[in-house]
């Protein structure tokens, strides 16, 4: 029968449209609604201090864009205009420092993209399978690309005396999250960014200021930077001693754990993106990303882990972001065990949970980049899994 | 570059202010260092700056302030400002993070992480209070009151005695159970080494089970909400009528019969911030630590449905009138002897006019 979507006049081919300044600033379409970030409340005692999720399993492409990337306050997103921004810089230099933000904006600027990983993403799934769709195994990540000053040139203004060895970072809300970074990092690739994705930081990713510490744990980024202190030591502060440390089967702990090392996941069909549309072709695709640089290879196996074949990269990979694959296949309608897995430029290949569970034991929470399973059914469902 | 005297010149105040003897030496010194500055943006971070925001503790010691605090002191600074959360015992409360307890636990199952089974350094206690804590009221405590706060907790961890008094003096000799506990990140030698190989891309493994299921623990949240709020942009029409004022400003006969200085209740939800931690309100607010606060002027007393207030509280009963309202939230220990209200409570009269005519529109 005839579509009467085609036969008939539809009311949006006959009728007006918006005129163009319906939303100066405009939202995703209303069809889009589900396309949000999700909270899982029983993760934390309060959504103020508490962490959500990017429906990665909805996206395509690499940037996420802002208003749906995941947010992680310590003392919820605070409101800092740019007139009441001030980024000091202090400790072992040789002019301690004030920048305003108008100062900032007068430095030399750089562009980069870089993924962002909280350490905890997918931790809930170290113990076992436990949350059913790809937003809250690997939602703690996002990928923009950012606009800012090196922390080098900054950190030369002030002029680095020789004991300095570490800096010390921190934010200006009433948690402060601080967090110390060793020189080298500092000096390297660190950027203090204002702006993500062409447009001004989003309230929620610390407007007006926030660092960007590229290929290390999201903590590090502080958001609503307002404080570098040159120092000798690390502080050990709350973020860096009772959390953010990851703990062996002996009780010993690992610290300084920076490196979010090479991950991937498929991102659909996935538990939140099921088959909908039978056998025949189907496009399977995810993210994979490397702390340590370039993503060189993914694999995608159908079958557990059994036999891998190689995806296609979507372009050509960037330096600590994310790389979209795609695996183009003609689905038979059986079952499937989906699974994807990354290798990084240093020849880094994403271990399995059995593989990092034998060197780090059951306990470890953050730093779990092993190989996600997806079962899909023959209805085109999916539910997360774990195999032998 | 032009910019460098009157850097000079300003570091040069500042020295001159706090320090006369140090101006001439500040002088020579600051001048010679700002002019070495490659761009000559900021300016010179002032001493009382540096002194405001730089808070942070090491370790070894560095950065703690002069003063003590015993542990009854401390005890009763902690029931009054951490409790709420953290329990009278340092236990935790819900899902509030456990202080105490989890001696030795490190290589269990679930291991408890608290200052006493697993922080290595108590500078981070310190640190970690004096600038984070309370949540909601962070930099409200004094040096001594964190002094004292972190001496109860390691009383509560039972390692130090009920007469124990820590001070800046003997900060440095108490060494945490777990001091040891820590290595530096070791994965370059027992992971990388490993997993840098050719993967494998056939004939893998002979056998693949399904062991474990996300479906059997059913935790993830569900997504029905935002199908409502889908169903609810459906019913907003799609063109809107040219702008006719008429109907906007109508509505407020709409609201309830109190009226509402905007303004004000606009000040008083910067100041709510400090309530925010334990009392929510608007759509859907629930209990947490405190009740919900829906409609709370004119109120019964003790009325949040499945909240369990103290003794004190209901006893006190009746309505809550902006007057009795006022009292309380200025001093709330004053107006209600044993409420479970730790909050010191506001200072600034406007402060409290002003939050009240927040709460004021957030109807039942």
């Amino acid at each position: 029968t005839p579509d009467p979507l085609i036969t008939e006049v539809q009311e949006w081919a006959q009728g007006l449209g918006e005129g163009v300044d319906a939303t100066p600033y405009g939202m995703p379409i209303r069809f889009e609604t589900d396309v949000v970030r999700r909270n899982v409340p029983w993760l934390t005692a309060d959504p103020i201090s508490s962490i959500n999720f990017t429906p990665i399993h909805a996206l395509d492409g690499t940037i996420t864009p802002q208003g749906c990337a995941f947010e992680r306050h310590h003392s919820g997103a605070i409101e800092l205009s740019k007139d009441d921004y001030r980024l000091m810089i202090n400790g072992l230099v040789d002019r301690p420092l004030v920048f305003t933000y108008a100062d900032l904006e007068r430095f030399p600027r750089e562009q980069h993209v870089y993924f962002c990983e909280c350490a905890a993403n997918t931790g809930m799934e170290w113990a076992g399978a436990q949350l059913n769709g790809a937003q809250f195994t690997h939602g703690m990540i996002h990928n923009m690309e950012y606009t800012g000053v090196p922390l080098r040139t900054l950190l030369n203004e002030a002029g680095i005396q020789t004991e300095g060895k570490w800096v010390y970072v921190e934010g200006a809300d009433a948690s402060s999250n601080g967090r110390s970074i060793p020189m080298d990092k500092a000096l390297d690739d660190v950027l203090v960014a204002f702006k993500a994705n062409g447009e001004a930081l989003r309230k929620e990713h610390g407007y007006p200021v926030r660092l960007v510490v590229p290929g290390w744990e999201g903590n590090m980024w502080v958001k609503w930077l307002r404080r570098i202190e040159v120092t000798t030591q690390a502080v050990e502060s709350r973020e860096e001693t009772s959390k953010y440390t990851d703990t062996l089967a002996d009780g010993t702990s690992r610290k300084w754990t920076w490196v979010m090392d090479a991950k991937s996941v498929v991102t659909s069909p996935s538990p939140q993106s099921p088959i909908t549309h039978g056998p025949g072709p189907l496009v399977i695709t995810g993210l994979a990303w490397s702390g340590h640089g370039k993503i060189k290879r993914v694999d995608v196996s159908t079958d557990g882990g059994k036999t891998w074949q190689q995806a296609r990269l979507a372009s050509e990979a960037g330096d600590k972001a994310l790389s979209r694959f795609y695996l183009d296949i003609n689905w038979d309608g059986s079952e499937m065990l989906l699974q994807s897995r990354a290798m990084d430029e240093t020849g880094y290949v994403q271990p399995t949970k059995a593989q990092l569970r034998e060197v780090r034991g059951l306990n470890s929470v953050y730093h779990n980049n092993c190989i996600q399973t997806w079962h899909v059914k023959s209805n085109g469902e999916a539910e997360n899994v774990e195999v032998s | 570059d032009r910019l460098i005297p009157e850097h000079a010149e300003s570091y040069d105040r500042m020295a001159a202010d706090s320090d006369p003897d140090f101006a001439l030496i500040a002088r020579a010194q600051a001048a010679a260092a700002y002019a070495d500055a490659p761009f000559g943006l900021g300016r010179p971070a002032l001493e009382e700056e540096i002194a405001a925001w730089d808070l942070d503790v090491s370790p070894d010691g560095t950065g703690l302030p002069v003063g003590s605090g015993d542990v009854f002191t401390g005890e009763e600074v902690f029931i009054e400002n951490c409790a709420v959360c953290h329990g009278d015992f340092a236990e935790g409360r819900g899902n509030w993070p456990k202080l105490a307890g989890g001696d030795g636990s490190l290589a269990d199952e679930d291991p408890l992480k608290t200052v006493g089974s697993y922080w290595p350094h108590l500078s981070t206690a310190w640190d970690y209070v004096n600038r984070s804590m309370p949540f909601g009221n962070a930099q409200s405590l004094t040096p001594d009151e964190v002094y004292g706060i972190v001496a109860y907790i390691l009383y509560s961890n039972y390692l130090v005695e009920d007469d124990f008094v820590l001070s800046n003096e003997n900060f440095t000799e108490i060494v945490l159970p777990n001091a040891d506990g820590f290595i530096i990140d070791d994965r370059e030698e027992s992971e990388y080494a490993i997993w840098r190989a050719e993967p494998c891309m056939e004939n893998c493994k002979d056998t693949v089970e399904i062991t474990k299921r996300a479906t059997v623990l059913d935790v993830t949240p569900d997504e029905e909400v935002t199908e409502e709020a889908l169903a609810a942009t459906e019913e907003e029409p799609v063109q809107v009528a040219a702008a006719d004022p008429a109907p906007a400003e109508e509505a407020p006969a709409a609201t309830p019969a109190m009226a509402i200085d905007q303004a004000l209740a606009d000040k008083g939800e910067k100041v709510f911030k400090k309530c925010k931690a334990c009392h929510k309100v608007g759509d859907g607010a629930k209990n947490g630590s405190g009740p919900q606060l829906n409609g709370i002027v004119g109120r019964s007393v003790a009325s949040a449905d499945g909240f369990k207030y103290s003794g004190a509280m209901v006893d006190y009963g009746g309505e809550w009138t902006p007057e009795r309202l006022a009292a309380f939230i200025a001093k709330p220990k004053a107006e209600i002897k044993g409420t479970k209200m730790s909050f010191a409570g506001l200072k600034k009269e406007d402060d409290v006019a002003a939050v009240i005519e927040y709460l004021k529109t957030f109807g039942q």
